[in-house]
């Protein structure tokens, strides 16, 4: 029983592990790399760090995601499996230089 | 200044135009004011708490505790909405028939009322936390305060008018189709809450999408335009669904009517409590 539970709390993190991580760093109200390149067809995770001090909120219409990240934290954000193709995001509260887009090949 | 204004105005929003809402919906309920009210506040007090607390959130659950916190929110949300809706197909024809019968039920008002105002105050912090913390970063880059004040009043203003449009909308549907629009309103909004909690869910690799995505409409009406901003804040509209969104929100819709349905069936098999029956 024990034993099973222990492989089921397990399980996530085989899962988790498997997932690629992708960072991508908030400065200055820009992202970096504008361009973030993803593996098509499998889940990956995006890790951002936003090195402001102020939040700053990640949207993507095309990836269908939205998540506030607070200045000078990580946030992780799960997108995919995609298609091979260009995903434009934006940070909602620095619109004007906060701009980027995965690509996913 | 008038960036600020866009932002607030468009955070406002989904708040404001369920509040316009809930509110035309409790229009025959005593005292909705001071619950309206009373959620409202209780709303900004809980998004400045969960502004405060961002940073501490979100790196809860491996970094998705905002996501949990949204969904939670979200699914809280939802219930109330079922119930609201569950309870006023009960209520509903009664109401029509004259108020007199509502009077003698103030005790199952309030009970609905809390539930209303549990609403409006779960949008207001979700809605507000983020605008909380937006306000905060423009001032903290060194924007003047009474600039950025004044334009998160103006887009405020703006929200809450719009808010306050569909109420005196609402309030001029003819009583006898009343409820019934107001029920679909809530159904819609409930529904698309339930999608939105899906994905949530999904952002934080806590559910799987199914299908990423399901249908792309984004040609014919994008998420950005003001029709789809507008059909996504009351239908839960989205340009770009994953499988599991569309599932929470054709399965949401299927539940609570098939709650509305079985109470007022219920009711109808108690003649006693309708004597007079017409329909």
């Amino acid at each position: 029983m024990s034993r099973l539970l222990a492989l089921l709390l397990l399980l996530p993190a085989a899962v988790m592990a498997a997932t690629p991580i992708i960072p991508v760093v908030i400065q200055d109200h820009r992202f970096d790399p504008a361009e973030v390149r993803v593996p098509a067809g499998t889940k990956v995770r995006l890790v951002v760090d936003n090195r402001d001090a102020t939040a700053e909120e990640f949207e993507s219409h095309e990836l269908n995601r939205e998540k506030v990240i607070p200045g000078g934290s990580k946030a992780s954000i799960f997108i995919g499996p995609l298609a091979p193709g260009r995903y434009p995001f934006f940070g909602e509260f620095n619109e004007a230089t906060a701009q980027g887009v995965v690509i996913a090949e | 200044m008038l960036g600020a204004a866009i932002i607030v105005f468009r955070e406002t929003l989904e708040a404001a135009l369920l509040i316009g809402i809930v509110a035309a919906a409790a229009r025959s309920l005593p005292a909705r004011g001071r619950w309206l009210g009373l959620g409202v506040m209780a709303g900004v007090a809980g998004a400045m708490v969960v502004a405060a607390s961002a940073g501490y959130i979100g790196e809860l659950a491996d970094g998705v505790g905002q996501e949990l916190l949204n969904a939670g929110v979200l699914a809280a949300a939802v219930l109330m909405l079922a119930w609201h809706n569950i309870w006023m197909s009960r209520h509903a024809r009664e109401m029509v028939d004259g108020a007199r019968s509502v009077i003698r039920q103030v005790a199952e008002g309030s009970r609905e009322l809390s539930a209303i105002a549990l609403v409006v105050a779960l949008a207001v912090l979700r809605e507000g936390s983020e605008t909380v913390l937006f306000l905060y970063g423009m001032m903290a880059q060194g924007e003047s305060v009474v600039q950025v004040a004044l334009g998160g009043m103006l887009g405020l203003a703006a929200g809450a008018l719009i808010g306050f449009a569909i109420y005196a909308g609402l309030l001029r549907v003819p009583v006898r189709h009343f409820f019934s629009v107001t029920a679909l309103l809530v159904l819609l909004i409930a529904a698309g809450m339930a999608g939105q909690c899906a994905r949530f869910l999904i952002q934080g690799d806590l559910l799987p999408a199914l299908a990423t995505p399901l249908w792309d409409s984004s040609a014919l009406l994008s998420n950005d335009s003001a029709l789809g901003a507008l059909l996504h804040v009351l239908a839960g509209y989205d340009a770009r669904p994953s499988g599991m969104q569309a599932l929470f929100y054709g399965a949401t819709v299927l539940l609570i009517m098939a709650g509305m349905r079985l109470v007022r069936n219920d009711r109808a098999s108690r003649p006693s409590m309708r004597p007079s029956v017409q329909t």
